[in-house]
């Protein structure tokens, strides 16, 4: 049951990853991969939010195992930010972990405090 | 006052954009998204993270993650760029999947919560040098390994 559950999560949470970084290069170009650093910020927000609130195991499995986890992505980052520093832009590269540590990090401070707010 | 003619967007319009992803691309970032976070959950079922403690499983999945998405990217745009489901499928999708930003920051707000600082810095930067390190590797391992093929 939980393994369907995390793959059910998955299933939804990587094609939205896939579509929403064509959502972001269509807006604000593909200077610096923004698609990244929303998905990455947003899933951040919604799993520490999770995790504070600490809604039971199914909901676990299926929002912070399968959907944020899908949806947030370490790969892609290392490689984008490996591709701004090989072809010289290195100051963007910098920028890139510093703004997905910094946004990560800040959404999850929300997430987590509005759990908090809610009383959980 | 005659409205003035607002000039012409030079991008086309962002329906054509996501109408033009075929249906069997996204299915195969979603089963490949599918196939990662199992993965990922075997390994977080063979490696429970505990409090206060080292979460082994991610930093596992996000390094050795970091490693292949260097060799599928590589492949996928100079050795087979031909293959237009490689990148969707393995890149994204699985190894999407397989990758976790949002536990990451999770793992690093619960060491700080519990005031393991100094853990959640080591966590924090030892994840992002192994990661870099580890795409870096396998890009340049597969690239001297396409060399020898051809």
């Amino acid at each position: 049951m939980t393994v369907l559950l995390v793959a059910l999560g998955a299933a939804v949470g990587a094609p939205a990853r896939f579509l929403t970084d064509i959502v972001a290069a269509h807006y604000l170009g593909r200077a610096m991969p923004w698609g990244t650093l929303a998905v990455n910020t947003a899933g951040s927000g919604l799993a520490a939010f999770l995790a504070v609130a600490a809604t039971g195991p199914a909901w676990t499995a299926l929002l912070a195992i399968g959907f944020c986890g899908a949806l947030t992505t370490y790969s892609t980052l290392s490689w984008e930010t490996l591709q701004l520093a090989q072809t010289g832009r290195v100051l963007r590269a910098a920028a890139n972990i510093a703004l997905n540590l910094g946004c990560g990090l800040g959404a999850g401070l929300a997430g987590a405090g509005l759990a908090h707010l809610l009383g959980f | 006052m005659p409205a003035t003619p607002r000039p012409p967007d030079p991008r086309p319009p962002l329906r054509d954009a996501l109408g033009a992803v075929p249906v069997t691309v996204l299915a195969a970032v979603s089963l490949g998204g599918v196939i990662g976070s199992l993965a990922r959950y075997g390994l977080l079922l063979l490696l429970p993270p505990e409090p206060g403690r080292f979460d082994t499983a991610t930093f596992l999945a996000n390094t050795i993650g970091g490693l292949l998405i260097g060799a599928v990217m590589v492949t996928a745009t100079e050795i087979a760029p031909g293959r237009r489901h490689l990148r969707p499928f393995l890149g994204v999708g699985v190894l999407g999947g397989f990758t976790t930003f949002s536990t990451y920051i999770v793992g690093i707000g619960r060491a700080a919560a519990a005031d393991a600082v100094l853990l959640a810095a080591v966590y924090a930067a030892t994840t992002l040098a192994a990661a870099l390190a580890a795409a870096a590797l396998g890009a340049w391992a597969t690239r001297a390994i396409g060399r020898r093929l051809r």
